[in-house]
């Protein structure tokens, strides 16, 4: 098989979820000298991107999200060590959490996995999350973003709450605030001072992106991050990893 | 043990042998912005239709929402109950996690509601159950915690049987709490409806209790989410689930109900069954 040919049947079935073939094509590409870089950037995370378009678009459901990271994480096992002496600078720190009494995870769990894959380092900070929880991981953290997910609309007012915290603790100019969920609309984000809104996992990480300016791949040190991410993703479809 | 609720002219019992009782979900602002945005410049004109087409396919109940963004929950929820209440008298469920609003709900009800919800977290315990003795009503009992979900049935058992206690404690029988098992979304989890069905069973040797469930969420995520949620329903139904808050008005979702009353020997000699056949037939 050809690199070219390698790449495409990487990025094909890492779509597919077909977690042994993506594995066994891998350790082709690696006994065929492919850079490790290569097929993340070429073939993996842009399938893992695809993978959310095709979400956003009502085409793919939630357990294929979760077979194509599982596909992907397989190949990481592989390229992790690869890896990791090339660096740890991510695209920006990204703090995650779904607000206090509420403990709805699945979006937020979907958005982190676009967000690690587009390159951030994501900090999730679980559900439950107080405003003080969150200003505690702002000041230990310093993230760029500050993200917050809702599914109820007697959860929602925590947006502004916490957003209130923020100020108080004289964090607000330093951060920007994305919120989202079932409930959540544009206009209620802007009520409640937040930054940005966003209805499904791969806007979130446009978004984000788009906030802190950048533009293009994730940058070579969002390598980690990206395993992080489908780690995560897994976790979430196999609970007797929890 | 069987759960009365009432309106001023209507009873619904809830029980074991009793026919499942379907508790409509559609009057919830919840991912449903156009209705809250009505219901937020007090046109219920959505809500009562909603109502009376959820009565008419066959709830028994209709669960009433008002947690509508930015508005006063609390008279938003009185007014809504009030209009539900001008087109049918199932007797009704309200939701709501807002104190002031269950209150302010409770109050101006007549009849025996259901109140939707109070977790086994001490604080919503002490807050809510003293609210639900005053207003004679029942109460819907989360199992879950200030811990979060738990994926051990033992210990859903657990948080479900001090919810039980403490109601008893404040004056409220076990008759008149019914237990939320929690029903998680299989697409993100494949136990998550097993763990979901033992706990039922577990409750039911261990609480005799009357349980309920928001059906919807099992089929989060999927395509074509009502054959999932049918089947989910029918096989709860095995395992001591007794109500359920969900879409009567969806065919798929109805008729397994029904079906499966008729299969457990609660709708005796599918009386029902054949009444719906023939009043479909006759269009």
């Amino acid at each position: 098989m050809t690199h070219d040919e390698i790449l495409k049947g990487l990025f094909d079935n890492t779509i597919l979820g077909k977690a042994v073939l993506v594995k066994e094509l891998t350790q082709q590409g690696l006994d065929a000298t492919l850079e490790p870089t290569e097929m993340l950037y070429k073939a993996l995370l842009p399938a893992l991107q695809e993978v959310g378009r095709r979400f956003e678009l009502g085409d793919f459901f939630v357990p294929e999200m979760l077979l194509s990271a599982k596909a992907m994480q397989g190949a990481l096992t592989l390229l992790r060590p690869l890896l990791a002496a090339k660096g740890d600078k991510s695209l920006g720190k990204y703090v995650m959490g779904t607000v206090k009494g509420d403990v709805h995870d699945i979006g937020k769990n979907l958005c982190n996995i676009m967000l690690e894959g587009a390159g951030f380092e994501v900090i999730d900070l679980g559900v439950n999350t107080s405003p003080e929880k969150f200003v505690d991981a702002v000041q230990k953290h310093q993230p760029d973003i500050v993200g917050m997910s809702a599914f109820l609309t007697t959860t929602m007012p925590m947006f502004k709450v916490t957003i209130e915290a923020l100020k108080k603790a004289g964090l607000r100019d330093k951060v920007r605030v994305m919120v989202g969920g079932a409930p959540v609309t544009a206009q209620y984000a802007e009520l409640a001072g937040a930054d940005a809104y966003c209805p499904d996992a791969s806007s979130t990480a446009r978004k984000a992106k788009e906030l802190i300016g950048a533009t293009g791949a994730a940058p070579v040190g969002a390598l980690a991050d990206a395993v992080k991410a489908v780690e995560q993703m897994v976790s979430v479809a196999e609970p007797e990893n929890k | 043990m069987e759960t009365t609720l009432h309106s001023r002219t209507k009873t619904v019992v809830i029980g074991p042998e009793q026919p499942f009782v379907m508790i409509g979900e559609r009057i919830n602002p919840t991912g449903r912005k156009k209705l809250g945005a009505e219901m937020a410049a007090g046109d219920f004109a959505r809500v009562r239709r909603d109502a009376e087409t959820q009565v008419a396919a066959g709830a028994q109940m209709l669960d009433v929402n008002a947690g509508v963004p930015t508005a006063d929950e609390a008279e938003l929820l009185v007014n809504t109950i009030r209009a539900v209440s001008e087109v049918t008298d199932a007797p009704l469920c309200i939701d709501s996690s807002v104190f002031e609003a269950l209150q302010a709900a409770l109050a101006a009800y007549k009849g025996k509601a259901l109140v939707n919800s109070v977790t086994g977290e001490d604080e919503r315990l002490e807050k809510i159950l003293p609210l639900v003795k005053k207003y004679d009503a029942a109460v819907i009992g989360m199992a879950n915690d200030e811990t979060g979900i738990s994926m051990d049935p033992e210990f859903r058992l657990a948080i479900a049987e001090k919810i039980v206690r403490r109601a008893q404690d404040h004056g409220i029988p076990a008759q008149d709490v019914i237990i939320d098992p929690l029903a998680l979304t299989v697409a993100a989890d494949p136990t998550a409806v097993k763990i979901t069905l033992q706990t039922m069973r577990m409750i039911r040797e261990h609480l005799g209790v009357n349980m309920v469930c928001g059906a919807g969420n099992i089929s989060f995520g999927l395509p074509e989410r009502p054959p999932i949620t049918a089947a989910y329903l029918a096989m709860a139904m095995t395992c001591g689930l007794t109500c359920a808050i969900t879409d009567a008005t969806d065919p798929i979702i109805r008729q397994a109900v029904r079906a499966s009353d008729v299969l457990l020997g609660h709708d005796e000699y599918a009386a029902n069954w054949i009444a719906e056949f023939r009043r479909k037939k006759s269009g």
